[in-house]
């Protein structure tokens, strides 16, 4: 049972304690905008005031100087729009279900975790777990990314989540994915930091890869597959979106073949056992 | 290749009390039993039957008797009848051998080797119908200390107190989930434990939207393939469970085989419907406490503080240690699962080889947590077999705050432990998700069965606690004097903090 007549509201406490400091000096409404000032900001703090502005109903959210605040756009149900300046920390978005979430800046690990719904665009890049379960909404990521990212994405239906990687990625892209599109468009495949990633698709079982040119190193259980007519319509919007944000040349982008990765089969382990 | 394995049981059926109604051939869902127009009788493949029971608690004439294939290999303690066929089956198949339920082996329950205190002349006993007994239970941080003020005539509290969890009794129903067992059996589970104030947990596979509205009772789990996990998912439990290992298969992760994937399944995880269901070992975004502390902190985060967050693990070699970590990282509830906790489906292999037993899991961390001063800092639930009140008043005296159940509220709803859950076709409707077979549980029944269960364990406790004296299960919690050891060496009575009988 949950006891809730102990609970105190904790966003109220921390801005009884820090309000002074916290909304009169970091927080300014400008044009309906409001900006906050995260330079030294506690994220549980950051978190709190984004609560706050989330319930009196702000459009738009610009973070400044944001470095390595943990969580932010997690909790926030409506869908604002935040602008990040700087570096978020771990876990951007996490649970998030509505907001349009801009960064400026790279990402760190964890960006998307098991996120619901809403958007996350990049201009810059990921680490590691990018969209770790991600369950609906889109991520555009404008470089590179890290390790294992797109693991376990999932999807039932309509409901497809979608994540497009401008640059390279990592080992063990879209491990157990069981749903969902990942779209990897290598645009500066050819430089020294950016290899091919290696085991794409390991334990995948579900969902697609669309890689931009041709990927070798594949997990057991995918497969390339020819692009049909629903595959290039699904890469055209999912491109032309990305080259809205970032301002790459479509038709250029367009202009390589692509590859489809897809699992062989829905039941990878289903001859594992004795019954 | 033709299999050299000879079937487990024989089924006898006494052809005088057969009335051939063809019940059996209609509740077994491996079908044991056939019915024979020409002959006009009921015959059976006893190669198929595990002895689940359910034809014989069914056959209105009393008619069917289960035995064990008498036809054994020559008697041999090492090469045992499981042993042999276990080898059989696998040089016929090349597989890891799948089993249900909990470690069947007989090596170490210590609840049977703990007996508990009771008053006799000094410190009189208390009689639980006639006087107040309060069994009550709080899980989640506690304070460091209270802080009180006095405001006129009202006394306030000034300390801010932790989210808690409040139980009637210390007894949870533990992480069983949607798909390794059906929607009727989640809410049977719900519906018990909303009637009688206490909580289950749905698991790792997520929660039907149909059974939000039991939220005040349910312990949502958050595992590594994230099924079902969403803002509205965490924002109904009533707390937050991230479940890192399991008692039955520490260190491995789970497959729901695709079989028991139907698209009401499929659409609460979000796979494709007839694939299996993958959790991996590990969580790929905790790889070390400090990443541990990173999810608990996401998950406080989402829900905005509001609700406790616990972390399950099972007892392994350095529980002591991980415990400590576990607190330290954030986590307001530590579940500690036993090497006799069951599971839906896990190698046979793991299952009865990996893993501690309960009693001195739960003994060391509450001894380490005690020594570094942070025991207030979470709850202890115990998992992993419990068989009975005397296992649960026991537990809480060598220190868990409360425990949890997951077989015996299966056997209160039918279980008969046949350990065949993997096959998904459990004839007792319980561990499927066929909606031919799960219909056979009826959530009025089956949730009437299982408050009955708590009523009376809970009756049980009261007893036993009045017994010692004691009125209140605070007394009781980590008051290891309560305990005393029979046929224990001196290094296990050591560990587990307790003295010989006789002592």
């Amino acid at each position: 049972m949950k006891e809730k007549n102990i609970m105190t509201d904790k966003n109220e406490e921390i801005i009884t304690k820090f309000g002074s400091e916290l909304l009169q000096t970091r927080v300014k409404i400008e044009n309906d905008v409001a900006k906050i000032d995260a330079t030294g900001l506690y994220y549980r703090h950051l978190n709190a005031v984004l609560r706050i502005l989330n319930g009196k109903g702000v459009e738009r959210v610009d973070i400044n100087n944001v470095y390595g605040q943990r969580y932010i756009g997690t909790d926030i149900d409506r869908n604002i729009e935040i602008h990040i300046y700087g570096t978020p920390g771990n876990d951007l978005g996490a649970f998030m279900n509505s907001p349009n979430i801009f960064v400026h800046g790279n990402v760190q690990d964890g960006c998307g975790n098991t996120m619901n719904g809403g958007l996350i665009v990049v201009h810059g890049g990921a680490g590691d777990v990018a969209g770790y379960s991600m369950r609906g909404g889109k991520i555009f990521i404008r470089d590179n990314v890290g390790y294992r990212a797109g693991i376990h994405m999932k999807g039932f239906q309509n409901i497809r989540p979608s994540m497009v990687i401008g640059g390279s990625a990592r080992g063990f892209l879209g491990e157990y994915m069981a749903g969902g599109v990942v779209l990897v468009l290598g645009l500066n495949r050819q430089s020294i930091e950016c290899p091919e990633p290696k085991f794409v698709g390991t334990g995948m079982h579900g969902g697609v890869i669309y890689v931009r040119g041709e990927i070798t190193d594949l997990g057991k259980e995918v497969e390339v597959m020819d692009i049909d007519g629903s595959d290039a319509e699904l890469i055209r919007i999912l491109v032309k979106e990305f080259c809205n944000y970032f301002g790459f040349d479509f038709d250029e982008v367009m202009s390589r073949k692509f590859t489809k990765i897809m699992p062989v089969s829905y039941r990878p382990y289903g001859r594992l056992y004795a019954y | 290749m033709k299999s050299y394995l000879s079937s487990e049981y024989i089924v006898e059926r006494n052809q005088d009390q057969c009335i051939r109604c063809k019940v059996c051939v209609n509740q077994c869902t491996y079908e044991t039993h056939y019915y024979d127009v020409e002959d006009d009788a009921v015959y059976s493949r006893d190669e198929n039957c595990t002895n689940c029971q359910r034809c014989v608690v069914f056959c209105p004439t009393h008619a069917i008797t289960i035995r064990k294939n008498p036809n054994a290999y020559r008697e041999n303690d090492n090469w045992t009848q499981e042993a042999i066929q276990a080898v059989k089956k696998q040089a016929e198949t090349g597989g890891v051998i799948l089993t249900g339920m909990g470690c069947d082996k007989p090596y170490f329950t210590y609840w049977d080797r703990l007996l508990l205190n009771a008053s006799q002349v000094t410190n009189p006993s208390i009689d639980p119908l006639r006087e107040p007994m309060e069994i009550r239970t709080y899980l989640g941080a506690k304070p460091d200390k209270l802080e009180m003020e006095i405001e006129g005539e009202d006394i306030v509290l000034k300390t801010e107190i932790d989210p808690q969890l409040c139980l009637e009794t210390p007894i949870l129903f533990s992480a069983l989930s949607y798909g390794a067992i059906s929607l009727n059996v989640h809410e049977s589970l719900a519906r018990a434990a909303t009637e009688f104030g206490t909580l289950f947990n749905t698991g790792e596979g997520g929660l039907d939207p149909r059974l939000y509205k039991y939220g005040d009772h349910t312990i949502v789990q958050v595992a590594s393939g994230r099924f079902g996990v969403h803002p509205d998912y965490l924002d109904i439990g009533a707390a937050i469970e991230i479940k890192i290992g399991q008692g039955a298969k520490p260190g491995i992760g789970g497959h729901l085989p695709g079989e028991k994937v139907s698209e009401d399944i499929a659409r609460t995880r979000m796979i494709p419907t007839g694939t299996d269901a993958l959790s991996p070992a590990p969580q790929h975004d905790i790889y070390s406490i400090e990443d541990l502390r990173q999810l608990i902190y996401a998950l406080k985060e989402a829900t905005d503080y509001t609700k406790p967050v616990s972390v399950k693990i099972a007892a392994v070699h350095n529980s002591a240690a991980i415990a400590s970590g576990m607190v330290r990282a954030g986590a307001d509830i530590i579940a500690l699962d036993g090497v006799r906790g069951a599971t839906g489906a896990a190698p046979k292999i793991i299952r009865d080889n990996v893993g501690i037993p309960i009693e001195l899991a739960l003994a060391s961390v509450d001894q380490r947590l005690r020594e570094e001063g942070i025991r207030n800092k979470a709850s202890i639930i115990a998992g992993g077999g419990f068989r009975s009140s005397a296992d649960v008043v026991k537990a809480i005296a060598l220190g868990a705050d409360a425990v949890y159940i997951g077989t015996a509220a299966l056997i209160a709803m039918g279980c008969t432990v046949c350990q065949k859950c993997y096959l998904g076709k459990c004839p007792w409707g319980i561990a499927t998700t066929e909606p031919w077979i799960s219909k056979r549980i009826n959530p009025d029944i089956a949730s009437k069965r299982l408050v009955n269960l708590l009523r009376g364990w809970s009756m049980e406790i009261k007893e036993m606690m009045g017994g010692m004296g004691i009125n209140a299960i605070e007394s009781l919690r980590g008051n290891r004097l309560h305990l005393r050891g029979v046929g224990l060496t001196d290094t296990e009575l050591g560990i587990l903090g307790v003295r010989m009988a006789g002592d």
